[in-house]
């Protein structure tokens, strides 16, 4: 089972729900960090990666021998990830969705096909929670190809959560896809309600089941409430606004650590998480 | 010698356009005949990504063995540089302007390039 924790908005508490989950799952659970461009649910584990693999994708090697210079392998990229200059060939690795069409299409056979690397996955498995972060190569622009390649990494036999970027665009869409359920932090601002509302609609295109979250909850929740309602998304969760949470935060405790009495709660969401995953198969 | 500079329009007396990989025409100006001819630029004003490569892709096609713009990224500097095509910089708001400061010898080849990608 996959549960996704997404939100539209930035910094409403994503990681801090997603660990607590993680956490609440112990060894039922897997944490896979997508939000790959800045990854920090290790952040709160303090300890090194027990190991770490490269991520690694095709892309083209071209043999200077057999090149005849026709420059139909440049003309065939959408991505303009080579540039035909006679028989030099120039290759740009960061522009490269590693389709293959150029080595389909050349005629002398050649390109062939190298590995390049794009990034890391890190496992970490500390205090009851077993993490796999992905990590992007600084300078390099595609987030997806790091999220695909973590999330094989989820196991069927345990309860995937997956700490998703922000947003609504590819990096999001590649990471919520083919989740279960989908966890959607918000807060009672207006920032949060406007990018909770792209990220339901994303999700209503993707035909994806999601509860809603309401984390620093405070008495300014009506607009949030209704806007749920409206819209037929259950709020499973209040995390409080409050001082101890926000102080536990900020040295890098985790919330259940600084509010145990949430554990339960988390306990009682995940049961109906998955209650609701089995009501509908 | 032919110079393609980069411009908002098909000929020299309109604005330049600072931009090279997306500057919608290339003038191209022959130093032995004088004549100017334009090569468009259209498609890649809105490329989604790889409109240096492209540019100067096109360029070097042309047989070009100066480009005069505003600025120059990187990729679009390798493939440049690559084919054997120099870049020089100005800050000439038109083509003629620039052809002058070309003649006149004030513009120096860039050594590498002076924005980052995506800049404009």
């Amino acid at each position: 089972m996959k549960i996704a924790v997404a939100s539209g908005k930035g910094g409403t508490g994503k990681t801090t729900v997603a660990l607590a989950l993680a956490e609440t799952l112990g060894e039922r659970g897997l944490l896979l960090d997508c939000d790959v461009e800045e990854p920090n649910c290790h952040l709160f584990l303090d300890s090194a990666p027990a190991r770490s693999e490269q991520v690694e994708i095709p892309v083209p090697e071209f043999d200077p021998e057999r090149c005849l210079g026709c420059g139909t392998c440049a003309r065939s990229c959408n991505f303009h990830a080579i540039a035909a200059l006679g028989k030099k060939m120039l290759f740009f690795p960061e522009l490269c969705h590693s389709c293959g069409g150029c080595t389909l299409i050349c005629k002398t056979g050649a390109i062939a096909e190298t590995m390049h690397g794009i990034g890391n996955l890190e496992f970490r498995a500390t205090a009851g929670i077993e993490l796999i972060s992905g990590v992007m190569n600084v300078g390099y622009p595609m987030a997806v190809p790091v999220i695909r390649k973590l999330k094989e990494q989820a196991l069927p036999d345990r309860v995937n959560v997956l700490d998703c970027p922000p947003g609504t665009a590819c990096p999001m869409v590649s990471a919520v896809r083919d989740a279960d359920f989908v966890l959607l932090v918000t807060e009672p601002t207006v920032f949060g309600l406007h990018d909770l509302e792209l990220a339901c609609d994303t999700l209503e295109e993707l035909h994806l089941k999601c509860g809603v979250i309401v984390n620093r909850a405070d008495d300014n929740c009506g607009e949030l409430e209704a806007f749920c309602r409206k819209r037929g998304i259950p709020i499973l969760m209040k995390i409080p606004f409050s001082r101890k949470i926000a102080e536990g935060y900020s040295s890098g405790r985790r919330l259940t650590e600084c509010a145990p009495e949430l554990k339960e709660e988390f306990e009682a969401l995940l049961a109906s998480v998955c209650e609701s995953r089995q009501v509908r198969q | 010698m032919k110079i393609a500079f980069t411009s908002r329009g098909r000929n020299l007396d309109v604005l330049l356009d600072s931009r090279f990989g997306r500057a919608p025409f290339f003038v191209i100006h022959d130093t032995v005949s004088g004549d100017t001819t334009a090569v468009e630029n259209i498609q890649n004003l809105n490329a989604a990504q790889g409109a240096g490569i492209q540019s100067a892709t096109t360029v070097a096609n042309a047989g070009i063995e100066a480009v005069v713009t505003g600025h120059c990224g990187p990729k679009a500097f390798r493939v440049l540089q690559a084919a054997g095509i120099k870049v020089y910089q100005t800050s000439a708001l038109t083509g003629a302007e620039a052809l002058r400061q070309f003649e006149a010898g004030v513009l120096t080849p860039l050594e590498s390039a002076d924005v980052e990608g995506h800049w404009a």
